[in-house]
């Protein structure tokens, strides 16, 4: 195997990706285009949503630990599965940025553990809560939450960061960083509720 | 199903960004089969990575990676492709195993409770170990204790996560019961008291070494590698 154990190779500080001067306003709407395609199979469809996720899951990868080559193959394979799913995708529950994230980690875990990443059932155990608090659009939701992650404090920031891009355990983050387990948890609960409340109320 | 212990926030964080051991991933999906609550919540915190990720800088990609793929699509048909990944086709249905074992355990025990061959450890007491990566000598494994009968005390160096899967107990938290989750760290020392008329059935994880804090768990523990 020539990719290495997640994020070896990564500096002790970790540099946060800059997300301010994205102009969220701007974009297309990509989760109805997820959804568009689902139904019709249109090939530019597919076209322009590869040409915005692809170069992006390949950075994830990328950043996880991958080195170029595998991140080539492994993102093709992600976006070979957004073509095939695609009939799976609901966008009452998630942007199509958090479904494709999913399929990402999902691809990379299965590859880096040989083990198939455990996933929750897909049919109901229980019916769902019938209303949501605040019924809310995920794209209003997404747009929210990406002026929220920017107002984190970094202590908070780098944990959320060290999770989703270099595939750490808490007692991995409690070891790189030199503090107890118990503060990386109640750190990233915070960085999470404060997320939450911003998205509720707005920010 | 009533749950009234759920999963740790900063559980729900790692389970999204795919950073927890197999063994923790595992207890963590079972138990979000059953909790539509947490359910939920996972959106959200899903919905974190979805967000990073689109604002991340973008990667170069190969030339023909496009070409390749429509290439790739040209060659299946849709109706294929369908078949291929409609999940209740490549997996057993949930009707034929039992009633209340997720599909994630079941995929590890073939399909139910009545598989699992149980190895005992003190009379009372069984467990049965799966082969899920831990992490940092870590277990992933299910616990059968009979009615009456008490794990015995012991604290954590790391996270634990102990899942109910059939009977009760309680323990110096509350009572847990079929659905609810004990989601602990290093802060808390436990002893687990089944109170159920039936066996209890718990899925476990731990990403470290259980300590015990008595003679007999000392001595126990060298033997079952807990
Ligand atoms: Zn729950």
């Amino acid at each position: 195997m020539e990719n290495k154990p997640p994020g070896e190779d990564v500096e002790n500080v970790v540099a946060m990706p800059s997300m301010s001067n994205r102009l969220s306003g701007a974009d297309p709407d990509w989760s109805e285009m997820l959804s568009r395609l689902a139904e019709s199979k249109d090939k530019t469809l597919y076209i322009a949503l590869f040409r915005h996720f692809a170069p992006r899951v390949k950075s994830y990868l990328i950043r996880l630990g991958l080195v170029d080559t595998v991140a080539e193959e492994l993102m093709q394979e992600t976006m070979l599965a957004v073509w095939r799913k695609s009939h799976l995708y609901n966008s009452n529950k998630a942007a199509a940025s958090t479904w494709i994230f999913t399929l990402a980690r999902n691809k990379s875990i299965d590859l880096m553990r040989k083990q198939k990443y455990p996933e929750y059932d897909l049919e109901e155990w229980q019916e769902e809560p019938d209303h949501q608090d605040n019924p809310c659009e995920q794209g209003v939701i997404s747009d929210r939450m990406n002026s929220a992650i920017n107002t984190l404090p970094e202590n908070q920031a780098q944990v959320i960061y060290m999770s989703f891009f270099e595939g750490r355990s808490h007692a991995d983050i409690s070891d790189r960083l030199g503090v107890p387990l118990g503060s990386v948890k109640s750190r990233i609960r915070l960085a999470s509720e404060k997320l939450k409340t911003m998205w509720r109320d707005g920010v | 199903m009533n749950i009234k212990h759920h999963l740790d926030e900063a559980t729900l964080v790692s389970y999204a960004a795919g950073s927890m051991s197999q063994a923790m991933a595992l207890v963590t999906a079972c138990h979000l089969s059953m909790c539509p609550q947490c359910r939920e919540r996972l959106a959200h915190s899903e919905a974190m990575g979805g967000v990073i990720l689109d604002a991340l800088p973008p990667a170069e990609v190969a030339e023909d990676s496009l070409q390749k793929l429509l290439a790739c699509i040209d060659e299946e048909s849709d109706i294929e492709a369908v078949l291929l990944d409609r999940p209740d086709i490549n997996r057993p249905h949930k009707d034929h195993s039992d009633k209340g074992i997720p599909t994630a355990l079941g995929d590890y025990i073939g399909g139910s409770l009545a598989n699992v061959e149980w190895k005992r450890i003190v009379p009372g007491v069984y467990f049965h170990d799966l082969p899920c990566k831990s992490e940092r000598g870590g277990v992933s494994r299910l616990l059968r204790i009979a009615p009456g009968k008490a794990m015995l005390p012991h604290s954590h160096d790391g996270n634990e996560l102990t899942l109910i899967l059939q009977g009760s107990f309680s323990d110096e938290i509350g009572r847990f019961t079929v659905g609810d989750i004990a989601d602990l760290d290093s802060e808390v020392e436990h002893q687990p008291l089944v109170d159920s008329d039936v066996d209890c059935i718990c899925l476990i994880a731990t990403d470290a070494p259980l300590k015990f804090s008595t003679l007999l768990g000392k001595i126990v523990q060298p033997m079952t590698g807990f």
